[in-house]
């Protein structure tokens, strides 16, 4: 359930940038979630949906982006196909996850007076 | 106000961050990591599953190490339990009282680092809550992750949870002192699905109760005293 943590991180985050720029509101926030980020969507969307309530986020819409999980060799850069191992088929290399663990908060659309 | 147009509604502004939403735990965590490695302390996040053996692995790594200076941090949902367990142990113990959260964040150890005396250590041990999901995604500042799994978990655990073993440096695999009683576990098949989960597969079977594994464990510690640059300038 760390998925709360997250919303209360994320709405923070939000409520500094648009004190900053003396907004009035937002509209949307855009994420990025990996697949392989330990983050359930659903369940980030229900907190976000519970927790913006008197926020500045209150009727800000909720965007996410699902990022694939992917790894690459960690040497040769070679994509590698998850399997009975980890490794590269060429080199050995361990393999290196390049996407699907991101939790980012990308983009905000505030409303500015 | 849209001055473009003279419609009288505000103005839309996209505002691009491209953060990670953790960004202040992360923040928080290499400020810990920093006092850390000044002080040449190894820090070590100690996770896995409600009764997976973590304390009990703690209490025989103070019985195998009595050369080393240990304490740690112990994360708790309501009690104090562990703590004072590993207090009994000869492990100075401080409770991380999280109350409804399900892990510790890089702000509850600097919190709990001021209530304790972690300077002059040789390994701080922070033990997370039991909990194989929310740990795995909060850097604390440590050294290196530990994730202990009991052979009675179950075999499949590290492909249900990849996250977390994705996160660990080492496994360690508790209760193997119950393997007579499990005859349908097999080591060889949990070391093979670490393999799928873990880039650089590492683990170690160990038993708390008669001590196996545990000099396998402490050599895997020593050797996390080389990565931190000051542990050599206060070798005893």
């Amino acid at each position: 359930m760390h998925e709360y943590a997250l919303i209360q991180s994320l709405v923070e985050r939000v409520e500094a940038e648009a004190r900053a720029r003396h907004a009035s509101a937002v509209h949307r926030l855009s994420v990025r979630i990996g697949e392989q980020s330990g983050v359930d969507i659903e369940l980030f969307r229900t907190a976000f949906m519970t927790f913006r309530d008197r926020t500045i986020c209150e009727r800000a819409e909720l965007v996410v982006d699902t990022v694939p999980v992917q790894w690459a060799c960690e040497r040769c850069g070679e994509p590698i196909q998850p399997g009975r191992s980890l490794q590269c088929a060429s080199c050995h290399s361990p393999a290196r996850m390049v996407g699907g663990d991101e939790i980012i908060l990308d983009r905000i659309e505030m409303e500015v007076a | 106000m849209c001055d473009s147009c003279g419609c009288g509604d505000h103005e839309l502004v996209p505002v691009e961050l491209h953060e990670k939403i953790l960004a202040g735990n992360d923040r928080t965590a290499a400020h810990n990591r920093a006092h850390f490695r000044a002080a040449g302390v190894v820090a070590i996040n100690l996770m896995g599953s409600p009764g997976a053996g973590k304390t009990a692995v703690l209490e025989a790594t103070a019985r195998a190490m009595g050369n080393r200076t240990l304490a740690a941090l112990a994360g708790d949902l309501a009690t104090d339990n562990d703590a004072e367990r590993l207090a009994a142990a000869g492990i100075a113990a401080q409770s991380i009282t999280t109350g409804s959260a399900c892990h510790l964040d890089a702000q509850m150890v600097h919190a709990a680092m001021h209530a304790t005396k972690w300077r002059g250590l040789d390994y701080l041990f922070i033990e997370n809550v039991g909990n194989l999901v929310c740990p795995a995604i909060y850097d604390l500042g440590q050294a290196a992750n530990v994730v202990a799994l009991s052979v009675t978990e179950g075999e499949d655990k590290p492909l249900k949870y990849p996250v977390m073993f994705r996160a660990a440096d080492l496994v360690l695999l508790t209760k193997i002192d119950l393997l007579p009683h499990l005859p349908g576990i097999s080591l060889n098949r949990i070391a093979a699905n670490l393999e799928k989960v873990m880039p650089k597969p590492l683990f170690l079977p160990v038993s708390s109760l008669t001590g196996e594994g545990m000099a396998a464990w402490s050599t895997w510690l020593e050797h996390r005293r080389a990565a931190v640059p000051n542990a050599a300038l206060v070798e005893r």
